[in-house]
C-alpha cells in the first residue's frame, strides 16, 4: 500500500463530515394543521346535564419552584431573559397549588361518552411543554407542536399505550397521535432538553380537570350520582375523595397536599 | 516462525490509528451515557431524518449522539479499509480472518446502536453494545499488535533464558478479568446503579452494605471487581519486573497498566463522590477500554515471546537430536 493511503483514509474522513454537514436544508416543516387547543382544565365534555364540581388544591410548605438551566440549547436560554421554572411544585402567595389533575376515578363504569371532534394540543414552546399537566380522552386526537426555533424529540412513555419517540427538528412541525387505552399519566419527555417534561392523562371520559394557578378546578356536567375523585401531583402522589353530584348543584371539593394536612374534603 | 512474513506498515499504522479510534468511539459512547442522551436524536440511521440535523453541534445532548454516530460511521468506513487492505496483501489466513471478524463485529455494532435507540435503550441491547465495543476493539489491538515489526520479525526475547512464559497466564487472565469487570460497569451504568451506593470508599460507612438489592449488588460487584482488577495488574506488573524486566514489550504496558488502574481507581470514586458528574463518568469508560487494551498488547506479546522460545527450544532439541529439518534435507 502507498504512503498516501493515510491522507486518503483523513480525506475520505473529511469528506463524509462535509457531506453530512450539508445536510438537512430541504426537509420542510410540516404543514400547520388545525387544532382548536382545549384548555387543560376546561375539556369541554360533550355530554350536558348533570351537575358540576369544583374544588381547590393546595400545598403549604414555601418550598419555591426549582430554577431551570438552558445553557445545554442557547437558542432555549435566549427565550428566556428570565428565570424558568420546572413548574413542578406551583403555589401562590396563599399556598393555592396549580398544575393537578382531579379527575373521576370511579363511579363512571359501564357508560360511554362521546369523544371529542377538537384535538388536543401539546405544544413545545420556549423549550417546555403546555401545557404541563393535561388530559385526553381515548381515541381522541393530539396534535403535538413544535412551535420554537429549535429542534424538539417528543418521548411519550406511557405504560398501557404504546412507547413513541419522534423528532421535530423544525419549528412549525406538528404529528398527531391517539391514545387507544386508558391510563393515569402518561409521561412526555424531551431527550434532547432533559428538563422538558409534561404529563397527560388519558381516560375514557370527559370529567377531569387541572388546577390553576389559583388551585381551582372544575368539572362539568357529571351526571348525578356518587363518585370518588383523584388528584394527581407529579410530585406529591395522588389523593382521593368521595363526591355525591345532584342534578344542577355544585359539589365541593378541596384537597390540600400540605405535609402537615389531614385528609381531603368532599 | 514468521520470518518469510512480511511486515507492511501501511496496514499496521492504520490498525493502530484504528484501535486508537475506537476507543475515542467508546469514549464517545460513554459521554452519551453520561449525559442521557441515547434517545436526543429519536431515528436511525439517519438523525432527524437527515444526515445533519440542524444546529446539532450547538446543543449539548445531540451533539453527544449525533457525533457518537459521526466518529462509529468514521471507524466502521476505517474498518472496511482496513480488512479490504489485509485481505488483498496479508498472507497469513488467520490475520486475514480476524480483520473479516473485526468487519463482521463493526457491523453488528452498528445494529445494535440502532436498535437500542429504535426499542428506546432495551437494557439487553445496550450492555450487549457496550460489550460488543470493547470485543472490536480487542480484534484491533490483536490486528494491530500481530502486524508489527517486532511481531512478524520473529525476534526473541532479549534474555533467552527468561521464562517469559510464566507471564502469560496471568496477563491473559488479567485481561479476561478486565473484560468482565468493563461487562458489570455497563451492566450497572445501564440499570441506572451507578450511585446505588452513594459514598466512597466505603459502603454506606462500613466495608459492606448493610442490604443487597439489584442494585446494590451489581454496584458492589463492580467496586469488588475493581479490586480484583488492581491486584491482578500489580501481581502481573510484578511478575513481568521479576521474569522478564529486559523485555520492554512486556514493560512498557505493564507499567501503564498500573499507572491506568489508578487513574481508573480515582475516576471511578470521582463518579460517586461527584454524583455521577460528566466528566468522570465519561473518562472512567475510556479508561475501562484503555486498561483492556494494554492488558491485551501485554498478553499478546508475552505470548508471542514465549512462543518464539519454544520454538528455538524444538529445534535445538532437533539439532540435537541429529534430525533434520525439512529445509536442511533439502539443502
Amino acid at each position: 500500500m502507498k504512503k498516501n493511503s493515510f491522507l486518503m483514509v483523513f480525506a475520505l474522513i473529511a469528506a463524509v463530515l462535509a457531506i453530512g454537514c450539508g445536510g438537512g436544508g430541504e426537509q420542510a416543516a410540516a404543514p400547520a394543521q388545525q387544532a382548536d387547543s382545549a384548555p387543560a382544565a376546561t375539556p369541554g365534555p360533550a355530554v350536558t346535564g348533570g351537575g358540576t364540581v369544583v374544588g381547590s388544591v393546595r400545598y403549604v410548605n414555601g418550598d419555591p419552584d426549582a430554577a431551570i438551566g438552558m445553557d445545554a440549547d442557547p437558542v432555549c436560554a435566549s427565550l428566556h431573559p428570565g428565570e424558568v421554572h420546572t413548574e413542578k411544585v406551583v403555589t401562590d402567595d396563599d399556598g393555592n397549588l396549580a398544575n393537578v389533575l382531579v379527575y373521576v376515578k370511579s363511579g363512571l363504569e359501564g357508560k360511554s361518552f362521546p369523544v371529542p371532534a377538537t384535538a388536543h394540543v401539546l405544544d413545545q414552546m420556549g423549550c417546555q411543554y403546555r401545557p404541563h399537566i393535561s388530559g385526553v380522552q381515548v381515541g381522541q386526537k393530539l396534535v403535538i407542536r413544535n412551535s420554537d426555533p429549535t429542534l424538539h424529540n417528543v418521548h411519550a412513555r406511557p405504560s398501557a399505550n404504546k412507547e413513541f419517540n419522534q423528532g421535530q427538528p423544525f419549528q412549525g412541525m406538528e404529528l398527531e397521535h391517539t391514545f387507544d387505552q386508558a391510563e393515569v399519566m402518561v409521561p412526555f419527555k424531551c431527550d434532547v432538553h432533559p428538563w422538558m417534561s409534561s404529563y397527560m392523562a388519558v381516560l375514557d371520559h370527559p370529567f377531569f380537570g387541572v388546577s390553576d394557578e389559583q388551585g381551582g378546578f372544575g368539572i362539568e356536567n357529571l351526571p348525578a350520582g356518587s363518585y370518588v375523585l383523584e388528584a394527581w401531583h407529579e410530585e406529591f402522589g395522588t389523593q382521593t375523595a368521595e363526591v355525591t353530584v345532584v342534578d344542577g348543584e355544585p359539589a365541593q371539593v378541596s384537597f390540600d397536599f400540605s405535609p402537615d394536612a389531614v385528609a381531603p374534603a368532599g | 516462525m514468521f520470518s518469510d512474513t512480511p511486515f507492511l506498515r501501511g496496514i499496521h499504522r492504520l490498525a493502530v490509528l484504528l484501535a486508537g479510534y475506537v476507543v475515542l468511539l467508546i469514549t464517545a459512547g460513554g459521554l452519551v451515557k453520561s449525559l442521557e442522551a441515547g434517545l436526543s436524536v429519536p431515528d436511525w440511521p439517519l438523525s432527524y431524518g437527515m444526515l445533519n440535523p440542524p444546529r446539532w453541534w450547538e446543543i449539548e445532548t445531540v451533539r453527544a449522539e449525533h457525533g457518537h454516530r459521526l466518529i462509529a460511521g468514521t471507524v466502521l468506513l476505517l474498518t472496511l479499509w482496513l480488512a479490504t487492505w489485509i485481505i488483498r496483501r496479508e498472507p497469513r489466513k488467520w490475520v486475514r480472518g480476524i480483520a473479516v471478524a473485526a468487519l463482521a463485529a463493526v457491523l453488528a455494532q452498528a445494529a445494535l446502536g440502532g436498535i437500542t435507540v429504535l426499542f428506546f435503550l432495551p437494557t439487553a441491547i445496550s450492555v450487549s453494545h457496550a460489550g460488543l465495543a470493547q470485543l472490536f476493539l480487542c480484534l484491533l489491538v490483536v490486528l494491530a499488535v500481530v502486524t508489527s515489526r517486532r511481531w512478524v520479525s520473529g525476534e526473541g526475547a532479549r534474555n533467552p533464558a527468561a521464562p517469559v512464559g510464566r507471564v502469560v497466564p496471568l496477563a491473559t487472565t488479567t485481561t479476561v478479568v478486565i473484560y468482565l469487570q468493563i461487562l458489570l460497569g455497563a451492566v450497572m451504568r445501564h440499570t441506572g446503579a451507578g450511585l446505588a451506593i452513594p459514598d466512597f470508599p466505603l459502603a454506606f460507612g462500613g466495608l459492606i452494605p448493610p442490604r443487597i438489592d439489584f442494585a446494590i449488588g451489581i454496584h458492589f460487584a463492580h467496586r469488588m471487581g475493581a479490586l480484583v482488577v488492581a491486584t491482578l495488574i500489580f501481581w502481573t506488573l510484578g511478575r513481568v519486573m521479576r521474569l522478564a524486566s529486559q523485555e520492554r514489550v512486556a514493560v512498557t504496558p505493564a507499567w501503564l497498566l498500573a499507572l491506568m488502574v489508578l487513574v481508573q481507581g480515582t475516576l471511578g470514586g470521582l463518579v460517586v463522590l461527584t454524583g455521577k458528574a460528566v466528566l468522570p463518568n465519561t473518562l472512567h469508560v475510556g479508561g475501562g477500554a484503555l486498561l483492556l487494551a494494554l492488558s491485551l498488547v501485554l498478553t499478546l506479546m508475552t505470548r508471542r515471546l514465549d512462543w518464539i522460545a519454544r520454538q528455538a527450544g524444538t529445534e535445538a532439541e532437533t539439532e540435537a537430536a541429529g534430525i533434520l529439518s525439512p529445509e536442511q534435507a533439502v539443502s
